[in-house]
């Protein structure tokens, strides 16, 4: 997709779609084309680049975001459909200076080497273990398996996501 | 890749209007396919008919005859972890955990599963020709590369396969699919809802312009005892099949009472077999039993050079699968081969 394609004065044009969502806590309004995505609303509109775009055609799992407590690919989302939710993005899981644990254990583990999957990576641990289906590492790596990592840094996403999990900080 | 209108529809009566105004109008429920197709320019909408706040697709409910209804606008991650389908329908359950990842099956609806165009990196490819794409243009899988592609129920025109896994369990269930259109209501049986290529490879199934997905209904009986979805696939997680068994039995003693095997990854629909089936009836269930029932199954499959292997795969897979279903609790998670 063209970055012109959302740069231009949307709110202007025909056809544009005023969205509310609530993001990692605030009330904001979106004018938006119905075409555009959620991925690119929330990086270009909202300047929340924290959430990546690597495929764009929901294969690799970087632009994972979490709507309405569900880990879900903004890539494969238009903005339009999210009018009245509530997302966080990887911006939105630290309390302040405080890292969320899922954070810290990526750190304590070497969970990332160039970091491009990590936001995708670190919203899909919070939404797995959220929906606590997980009761293994085998069934960790199977509900992970959405979310690439070309540097090879899964072991360590896993050793993580397991110290989390069954340290019992499920926030 | 162009614009479209976009609407949210607030029932299926509005839903149904709408798809009317316009004639390239689609429904959108979860996306995950009808969005990636429109990034492609496989497909070009020019109007959005919203249904994700249609409360009526929404519910998934028990039936007074004991069997239950899964709304076509119910997510596949709520369907496959709700009590009533992990108890009642434990083969479904597996199937679709077998499918997608986390996250797109927490956003793909039900209905949408059953509409999911093929993965033919052909029919993918606007620059080249596809029968499916644009009809009379021709297939270059049968003589391309066509690792993925079917080996049941193929034509002249198209040899690609249907992806879906969910469907595979939904077909050994008999499942039947409940639509609404400009022409009132219908019930479809699984098996008449998606159709082989013939020479209309662009109809993936029997669906009328306009008509909705509202429901689909499972019949009481769920083989919660002797079941097993086994997928094979070029990595662990997350990959398309290239040849998947749903098998369902009911057993009296060692004997076969009752039996469903559905093959996904090997046509344009998931296959069953009849003949295989009333085969295994009144016998063991025994990996030689199965094996003639494989041959039943594979009878007339034909492969296109690169996708040969599949018919050796299918046969061990219907055998091991068969054999899997004796004990569901050796499965693995993402419908792996037991150990």
């Amino acid at each position: 997709m063209k970055r012109t394609e959302t740069q231009t004065p949307s709110h202007l044009q025909q056809g544009t779609c005023a969205v509310n969502i609530k993001v990692n806590g605030e009330e904001k309004t979106l004018y938006v084309q119905p075409w555009v995505s959620l991925l690119d609303g929330l990086r270009d509109h909202l300047n929340l680049t924290g959430t990546k775009k690597g495929c764009d055609h929901g294969q690799c799992g970087a632009c994972t975001i979490i709507c309405d407590d569900k880990r879900i690919l903004s890539c494969l989302t238009l903005a339009v459909m999210k009018n009245g939710s509530e997302i966080t993005t990887v911006e939105g899981i630290a309390h302040g200076e405080e890292l969320h644990p899922i954070q810290q254990a990526f750190i304590d583990h070497d969970a990332f080497q160039c970091g491009y999957c990590t936001p995708g990576q670190l919203c899909s641990a919070i939404g797995l273990i959220k929906e606590g289906k997980a009761n293994s590492r085998e069934e960790v790596k199977e509900l992970m398996s959405g979310n690439l990592c070309r540097c090879g840094a899964n072991i360590g996403i896993i050793d993580a996501i397991m110290q989390v999990k069954d340290g019992g900080n499920n926030e | 890749m162009n614009n479209f209108e976009y609407r949210r529809a607030s029932d299926t009566k509005d839903a149904i209007n709408l798809i009317h105004q316009q004639e390239k109008s689609k429904f959108l429920a979860g996306g995950t396919n009808l969005i990636d197709l429109w990034k492609y320019n496989i497909t070009n909408p020019t109007s959005l008919v919203d249904i994700n706040h249609i409360a009526e697709l929404s519910e998934i409910k028990a039936l007074p005859d004991g069997g239950v209804r899964l709304g076509a606008g119910f997510k596949n991650a709520d369907t496959a972890y709700h009590p009533i389908i992990e108890q009642q329908y434990p083969l479904l359950s597996k199937a679709i955990l077998a499918g997608a990842s986390a996250q797109i099956r927490n956003m793909a609806s039900n209905g949408g599963n059953l509409l999911q165009r093929t993965r033919c990196y052909y029919f993918y490819d606007p620059e080249v020709p596809c029968n499916k794409r644009v009809p009379g243009s021709g297939c270059p899988a049968k003589l391309g590369y066509n690792r993925i592609h079917a080996i049941l129920g193929t034509s002249e025109q198209c040899i690609a396969v249907f992806p879906s896994d969910m469907c595979i369990a939904l077909a050994a269930l008999d499942a039947l699919v409940n639509v609404e259109g400009p022409e009132g209501k219908r019930t479809i049986n699984f098996a008449d809802f998606h159709r082989l290529p013939d020479d209309r490879p662009d109809l993936d199934n029997t669906l009328k312009p306009g008509e909705l997905i509202i429901s689909i209904d499972l019949p009481e009986k769920g083989f919660t005892t002797n079941y097993s979805y086994l997928k094979l696939r070029d990595r662990h997680s997350y990959a398309f099949a290239l040849v998947s068994v749903a098998t369902a039995m009911e057993l009296d003693g060692d004997t076969i009472k009752d039996i469903r095997i559905a093959l996904g990854g090997v046509a344009h629909k998931p296959w069953r077999s009849k003949e295989a089936e009333d085969f295994l009836i009144g016998k063991n269930a025994s990996a030689e039993n199965f094996s003639t029932a494989a041959d039943l199954i594979l009878k007339d499959a034909k492969g296109f050079g690169h996708n040969d292997f599949k018919i050796k795969l299918a046969k061990k897979a219907i055998i091991r699968n068969g054999l899997m279903a004796l004990n569901p609790d050796t499965q693995l998670p993402g419908a792996k081969p037991s150990a």
